[in-house]
């Protein structure tokens, strides 16, 4: 009898285990199905603009909702711009902010300003927008923009991406904007994987004489340099989708741009502007989904990348 | 006979180049100097591009805040309208999407931290949240779009509510994964010991020593779509009259500054600028209070 009771008391304890096992796997299924489904349904959304145009969507710049004409070469080219240069600007500005934070700052400061650079990354995205619109657009249009044009502007080979009109907008200025709004990401995991150098390392290196750059340059950066790669991608996963902020600054013109001060657009601004203006069903419609696929296919390698580079036990 | 050819000077060597070596020491402390500047210099810039965020919103702001603004609806250009609706419809998104996403981040991150240590696919989960937590918003409003408006035939407020859930998920999973993995491996065995099953060792140890960890992470999931703006514009549209209907295009905030910022009229600019400064500082002060419960709870 008691050998019952044993029993019954161990059946609903294995129920309630199989049960409560059974929906935390279901519910890690469903985040696998839920990124599934958003390929798949980019796929087929854009599967007629795909059918329609074939691989020429890819290389073709026009952008022609009179005609019915759509090609993705602009867009694309202004996101990837876009976003390196975006890197560009902030890897060494998030380098110096992740060193400062590790290595230079006394102790007590070190939170408020971690705090205060990691808020940054809380600002909406619409905020940047408007803060890039109504602030730095007037400053590049008055002062950046016509600096730069007098002092690059006249230079042999390269000379010729720094001309065109100081209008504020552009490219430049979009990717300026992204800068700021990656660097919280790249500073924090620099700073993440800084922290993690073994101090016996770094102790050596001074107790040889050297100098705190050079304790950063030849013991921290080669110990922790796949990680950082690893943050830099993360960065260029964050800036190659970013969409509010872009719109408000890039000038929005379907034109491969000459000069960096140019005018251009990215896949996820000009999503955000012809969207409402297509309607259900139409190849107008078809075409942003498409471009939707692509930018998920750019972001999906260029996040896996950075996954990858990032993972525990990655560090070699 | 050494120590004569040494005191001569003619063996090279840095140790006896006293000049070259003075100089070069003093070329190091100097790029040393150099880059310490600089890194001054970027993270100052940081602060500056904070504070210059921070002082624009208040300086634009600050001016149109009136009660009004909490007491009336989004009106035509000219007749003095409000927020309310916007924050209302905010509020209910928000609301609703981080109830929806919560258990569900909730369940993913215990599996991939209880029941999912080295299988194939808690790996291919953890990779997939990831990759979640930073694709591109606006791709989730179009996959949205196209499950939940185009089928029904109209935007409503439940496909903004599904989209800032899709976004609330991935986030929720990160810090339950990463809280229940610092949970010392005594507490759980002490439950076990006791007969407990596993879910009960789980659900009434676990996750109470976890709380403030998970609460942090929810915290962080609001403010994160709190300020969502591309994934609304696809799914509720917003909306310029009073609306509470899930079934019905819904105003929300961040669409309503999008649509108001680039307009032409200037109390619609104003009012744009009020609601920067509503959804920043909001966002914000979520911010500072979650990393406050997470320090208080370590």
């Amino acid at each position: 009898m008691s050998q019952a009771i044993a029993a019954s008391a161990k059946r609903p304890t294995a129920f309630g285990d199989a049960l409560f096992a059974g929906l935390v796997k279901a519910a890690g299924i469903f985040v696998l199905l839920l990124l599934g489904g958003i390929i798949v349904v980019l796929f087929i959304g854009g599967l007629p603009a795909f059918r329609q145009f074939g691989f020429s969507f890819l290389t073709s710049a026009d952008w022609d909702p009179v005609q019915e004409v759509y090609g993705a070469a602009v867009p694309i080219f202004g996101t990837l711009v876009t976003a390196v240069l975006a890197l560009a600007m902030a890897v060494p500005l998030a380098f110096g902010i992740a060193f400062y934070l590790t290595e230079l700052a006394p102790l007590w400061f070190r939170r408020p300003v971690g705090t205060a650079i990691e808020l940054l990354a809380a600002v909406p995205s619409i905020i940047y927008g408007m803060w890039g619109f109504f602030v730095i657009v007037p400053i590049m249009a008055e002062y950046v923009q016509p600096f730069i044009i007098d002092n690059l502007g006249e230079l042999p080979l390269i000379g010729d991406f720094f001309q065109g009109p100081p209008f504020g907008t552009g490219i430049f200025t979009a990717a300026m904007i992204l800068s700021v709004m990656i660097i919280p990401f790249i500073a924090a995991t620099m700073r993440d994987v800084f922290s993690t150098v073994p101090a016996v390392f770094k102790e050596s290196a001074y107790g040889l004489g050297c100098t705190t750059w050079e304790v950063m340059r030849s013991v921290v950066i080669p110990y922790t340099r796949v990680s950082v790669v690893g943050g830099i991608m993360l960065g260029l996963g964050r800036a190659l989708g970013e969409t509010m902020a872009v719109t408000f600054v890039i000038g929005n013109t379907n034109r491969i741009a000459t000069t960096i001060f140019g005018p251009g657009n990215t896949i996820a601004s000009i999503v955000a502007l012809e969207f409402p203006e297509s309607q259900s069903g139409s190849l107008k419609l078809s075409s942003l989904l498409a471009l939707g696929f692509i930018l998920f296919v750019i972001s999906f390698i260029v996040l896996a990348i950075s996954r990858m580079l990032l993972k525990p036990g990655a560090k070699s | 006979m050494s120590a004569s050819v040494m005191t001569s000077g003619s063996v090279p060597g840095p140790a006896k180049d006293v000049a070259g070596s003075v100089s070069l020491g003093r070329r190091r402390h100097r790029t040393n100097t150099i880059v310490k500047a600089l890194c001054v210099g970027a993270t100052a810039l940081g602060l500056v591009f904070l504070a210059s965020i921070l002082y624009t919103l208040l300086l634009r702001g600050f001016l149109g805040l009136s009660l009004t603004v909490f007491t009336t609806s989004t009106l035509p250009p000219g007749s003095h309208g409000g927020l309310l609706n916007a924050i209302v419809g905010s509020l209910i998104q928000t609301t609703i999407g981080t109830a929806v996403g919560t258990p569900i981040g909730l369940m993913v991150g215990t599996y991939l931290s209880e029941y999912a240590q080295g299988s194939k696919l808690g790996d291919a989960v953890r990779f997939v949240s990831d990759v979640l937590l930073s694709a591109p918003s606006i791709l989730i409003g179009l996959f949205v779009y196209a499950i939940a408006v185009a089928p029904f035939g109209g935007f409503t407020g439940i496909a903004g509510c599904i989209a800032l859930a899709v976004i609330v998920i991935p986030i929720v999973v990160r810090t339950t994964e990463d809280m229940l993995r610092l949970i010392p491996v005594a507490l759980r065995e002490a439950a076990v010991a006791l007969g407990a099953p596993k879910w009960k060792m789980i659900v009434l140890v676990c996750y109470p020593a976890a709380k403030q960890g998970i609460v942090t992470g929810v915290l962080l999931a609001v403010a994160r779509v709190a300020g969502e703006t591309a994934p609304l514009l696809f799914t509720s549209l917003g909306n310029l009259n009073w609306s509470t209907s899930l079934a019905k295009p819904m105003a929300s905030l961040p669409v309503t500054i999008y649509q108001y910022a680039g307009s032409a009229f200037e109390d619609w600019v104003q009012l744009a600028w009020v609601g920067a400064l509503l959804i920043t500082f909001g966002v914000l002060a979520i911010n500072i209070v979650a990393r406050y419960v997470l320090r208080d709870g370590k």
